[in-house]
């Protein structure tokens, strides 16, 4: 029985309209073979617009769609879910594309509206070909695995397990807590991070949905969305030079392999501090009076070295100087980026020890001061009112003169260089990437931005996704944040989590690859070009075999097969170069 | 040489947050006028920076301070190059400075010394011209072939190689100047023009590898010398060597207190640390002891950059008197050196300062070549 084809033919309000001559597309296509109707409307997407396509269907017995709009990136979505609500196979859908390759991209009026015609006869022709696929779910595991027990990654837990879902905590450490149980005070509010960090703590340690490992590792991954298999390897702490090899089979006393089967998987394994020896000229490590600003925290905690007194080695502190961005926003090192806390963790330190020592003289040196968050341009004026004295430059070297320290800088608000004496200096530390970061990222194909941290999937619209389904991010092991966003993130990052595990199924994207075992020789090419990991050979036929969920339906392994053996289901080469011959 | 192009086409200046840490680090900002930082600015600003009655520009020692501490991987002390080239094509140039480059020119140093004397230090001590082929050539350099006190120092490293068994020659009168300094002071051309002399000399008797005494000679030959095919090192790394390898044995014993000085062309620009140390530290009976502005944050000597032609605009506040403090801090007497430009400005200075009675001022192979 011949196609019964209905072309559609938006106007996109004057997106198309303006350039190309909507009517006469429409009064072209309907003269194509095979064509039972063809209609123009303003907002083909409309509810209006839909309802057209789905009287259509059912009066005139439509049995494949042509819409002639925007990218099918756009709305190919809308309307396979207009085809499917008219009982026909989503798939029966073909979009041609006039707006973002067409009316957008040229002005001459005639010569567009010829070009939509062909563009339109192009996609009819492939319309003929096309074949109905297959809509299928996988089932979704109800648990999710956190990787990382830091601030991130127990917010993420929490988050999932109160929605009703069993959470995997992995830690690597022999508690939870991550860096945030190193400091003392948070900015702006000035709260202690001790009962702060223990409420969290200890909701994690009995939430009944969390499972909690710590002195472990993730050290396997398998599977897709919805269906993770992975291993961890839940060991006494000195086990954990163990982990660094690929023995997954080894086993130490105390040491177990344990197998969890997820739905998702959260990453938030969180960031190390930069090494200030990498500054040579600070002397860091040659002189007992200059510390990192983690030590600040430290040195100020009344459960730290000294009960909280600011000293070093017993000598009055009547000096101390702050210096911003050390390790960070610097091409040598290869750390071209802004820590983003440091500005604020060096002001509220600057609070902090003008609390404790009432006369000191507290120098910052700066650069730019970022204070961009609520409350932080407040809390920067109040920590200038307390007399920290701002000085614009970065610091250049630190020498000795007798027992004190000598900080070399230029003021450059006052183009003067200057020589600012000091007890203590407090060099601000950026974050870098963990220097694990590629177990982790191998474990779970994770890609790196240019600045080694883990790649989010766009940087504004999806900041928590990963470019593989069901892996999701959090906290600094993205990018460097402070608690307040880390836990805005990690919040984020479970709701993205919690999609896949409430559904409770996944839709398998249709377009994949489809093999002839006829036709196949298992010589194991199309494996080789496939990135995603989808194929594999099944030794006892001989044969290879393509994994419908994780195959993206790129096409690589379609290219690489020297036998025609595999075609990419929606996108044969019939359906292609009909497609192409109607164009030209 | 004339050129169109402005400062900010000439020197890649954008990526500059005027953080200053250059002028932060310079050694000469915090005794003249001399501010990097300010400078970059108003090329940025203004697109144009006019150079004249600007004295400070030849204050630089080049000592490569403002480079290394620059976290934007601008480069601060090309701008200052790149000015003086300004003031050079117009002929604007401390005369004591334009008299050295034109000797140069003339006669292959700066010092206006006859060519031909040139290889007079070496007389009796039995070394061979590189013509004669050898596997290394010496490269002596200016200072040292003609400075009485520096002659020493050339004397000492040939001692060193004839004990170590080292097949070296020198090139003797044909040697010419390496130009590292005439390019810092701003004659490109005669740098240029002296390149392609220097290429022609080391392929006319296909010499493979150069050993410097200086490191001044040892930075422009390895790392502005396009086109050179040749293994560079500077001599503390060959005798480091030497002595790790067995080569070259102790008979005596030194039984003094030493400290090191890193000069700014052998530390901060070419990263060149820990060799030196090694060869003090492995003379028997010396007790090493380090300053407190050592390696990246050593003090510049004053000696580069042009400087050890003119004076500066602040003679009299010399840094090498706070480097006396620091050596006497640590209770040592003698100060080693690895530079010409450092131990004849040194040995300046301790006269100047009345030091010369407390401080000796050595250099590294006048303490090897007296135990070996």
């Amino acid at each position: 029985m011949p196609p019964k084809i209905g072309v559609y033919v938006c106007h996109c309000g004057t997106n198309i309209a303006h350039t190309v001559d909507v009517e006469e597309v429409t009064r072209a296509a309907g003269g194509l073979p095979n064509v039972a109707i063809a209609r123009d409307y303003i907002y083909m997407c409309s509810d209006p617009g839909q309802q057209l396509i789905q009287d259509d269907i059912r009066e005139l017995g439509l049995d494949r769609v042509v819409v002639a709009s925007c990218s099918p990136r756009m709305h190919e979505l809308t309307f396979r879910a207009v085809l499917r609500d008219a009982d026909i196979n989503p798939y029966y859908l073909q979009i041609a594309n006039i707006r973002e390759q067409c009316s957008w991209v040229h002005t001459e009026r005639a010569r567009a509206t010829e070009k939509a015609k062909g563009v339109v006869s192009a996609a009819v022709s492939r319309a003929c070909l096309l074949e109905p696929l297959e809509e299928r779910d996988a089932q979704v595991t109800p648990a999710a695995l956190v990787i990382g027990g830091g601030i991130a990654g127990m917010q993420t837990a929490l988050t999932i397990a109160d929605a009703g879902y069993v959470v995997h905590l992995v830690e690597k450490g022999p508690s939870i807590g991550g860096h945030v149980a190193e400091l003392g005070r948070t900015f702006p509010t000035l709260e202690d991070v001790g009962p702060l960090l223990g409420g969290v703590i200890q909701s994690v340690e009995t939430h009944p949905n969390i499972e909690l490992f710590t002195n472990s590792q993730v050290v396997e991954v398998e599977g897709f969305i919805g269906n993770f298999e992975v291993k961890v390897r839940r060991g006494a702490a000195n086990s954990r030079e163990e982990a660094a090899s690929d023995d997954v089979a080894g086993s130490q006393q105390g040491e177990e392999i344990r197998d969890l089967s997820v739905g998702a998987i959260v990453v938030a394994t969180g960031f190390d501090i930069f090494d200030a020896a990498l500054k040579p000229e600070f002397a860091y490590g040659l002189y007992d009076g200059v510390i990192t600003g983690l030590e600040l925290e430290r040195l100020s905690s009344s459960s730290g070295p000294t009960g909280g007194k600011i000293s070093v080695a017993d000598r009055e502190i009547r000096d101390v100087v702050f210096i911003h961005c050390v390790g960070s926003r610097d091409r040598n090192l290869g750390n071209p980026y802004c820590s983003r806390i440091c500005c604020m963790y060096t002001a509220k330190q600057a609070h902090v020890v003008r609390e404790k020592l009432p006369d000191a003289r507290i120098t910052v040196f700066y650069i730019d001061m970022r204070a961009f968050g609520k409350g932080f341009e407040e809390f920067y004026d109040r920590v200038r009112e307390e007399r920290v004295l701002y000085r614009r430059g970065n610091a250049s070297e630190i020498y000795k003169r007798g027992d004190r320290l000598v900080v070399r800088a230029e003021d450059t608000l006052l183009s003067k260089p200057v020589e600012v004496e000091a007890d203590l200096v407090v060099l601000a530390t950026g974050l870098v990437p963990r220097s694990d970061g590629d177990q982790i990222a191998s474990l779970l194909k994770l890609s790196r931005s240019a600045d080694g941290f883990f790649m989010e999937l766009h940087p504004k619209l999806r900041p928590v996704d990963t470019a593989t389904d069901g892996v999701y991010l959090a906290g600094c092991c993205q990018s460097p944040k402070d608690i307040a966003d880390t836990v805005a993130q990690a919040k984020a990052a479970a709701s993205s989590a919690l999609i896949p595990l409430s559904l409770g199924k996944v839709r398998v994207e249709s377009v994949a690859c489809a093999i002839d075992p006829l036709l196949c020789s298992g010589c194991g090419l199309c494996a080789d070009a496939c990135i995603y990991g989808a194929l594999n050979l099944d030794e006892r036929r001989g044969v290879m075999t393509a994994n419908q969920v994780i195959c993206k339906g790129c096409g690589a392994c379609a290219t690489a097969c020297p036998s025609g053996a595999i075609v990419v289901k929606h996108f044969t080469l019939d359906q292609i170069l009909a497609e192409v011959e109607a164009a030209i | 040489m004339e050129t169109e192009q402005s400062i900010l086409e000439r020197c890649d200046l954008w990526g500059c947050i005027q953080c200053g840490k250059c002028t932060g680090g310079c050694p000469m900002a915090f005794k003249t006028t001399l501010n990097i930082r300010r400078l970059i600015y108003e090329a940025l600003i203004e697109g144009a920076v006019d150079p004249s009655g600007m004295e400070e520009l030849w204050d630089c020692t080049t000592c490569g301070t403002c480079v290394l501490r620059c976290p934007k991987e601008v480069e601060p002390a090309d701008m200052i190059v790149a000015l003086r080239t300004v003031l050079v094509d117009g002929g604007v140039i401390p005369p004591t400075i334009r008299d050295a480059l034109t000797s140069v020119f003339r006669y292959g140093n700066p010092s206006l010394m006859p060519p031909d004397e040139r290889a007079d230090w070496a007389e009796g001590l039995g070394v061979k011209n590189i013509a004669d082929g050898a596997d290394v050539l010496y490269f002596v350099g200016c200072i040292p072939s003609y400075d009485d006190r520096a002659q020493k120092v050339a004397k000492a490293l040939v001692k060193v190689f004839q004990k170590a068994d080292v097949d070296f020659g020198i090139l003797g009168v044909e040697e010419k100047c390496c130009c590292n300094e005439v390019r810092r002071v701003g004659e490109e051309g005669l740098f240029e023009y002296m390149v392609e002399e220097q290429l022609e000399l080391f392929g006319k008797y296909n010499v493979q590898r150069i050993v410097t005494t200086s490191p001044h000679c040892y930075n422009t030959f390895k790392n502005e010398y396009e086109g050179l095919d040749i293994e560079v090192r500077h001599y503390t790394q060959f005798v480091a060597e030497l002595v790790k390898e067995g080569k070259l044995t102790f008979s005596g014993e030194l039984d003094k207190v030493v400290t090191y000085h890193d000069p700014c062309f052998l530390g901060k620009q070419n990263d060149i640390f820990d060799e030196p140390r090694e060869i003090i530290q492995s003379i028997p009976g010396v007790e090493f002891r380090e300053m407190d502005r050592i390696r990246d944050r050593s003090l510049c000597c004053e000696g580069g950059g042009g400087r050890m032609w003119w004076e500066g605009t602040n003679p009299e506040d010399r840094l090498a008197t706070s480097r006396f403090e620091e050596v006497l801090s640590v209770g040592a007497d003698i100060m080693a050196v690895a530079c010409p430009f450092c131990l004849l400005t040194f040995e300046l200075a301790a006269k100047a300062g009345g030091y010369e009675e407390r401080v000796q001022v050595l250099d590294i192979l006048e303490l090897v070549a007296e135990v070996i």
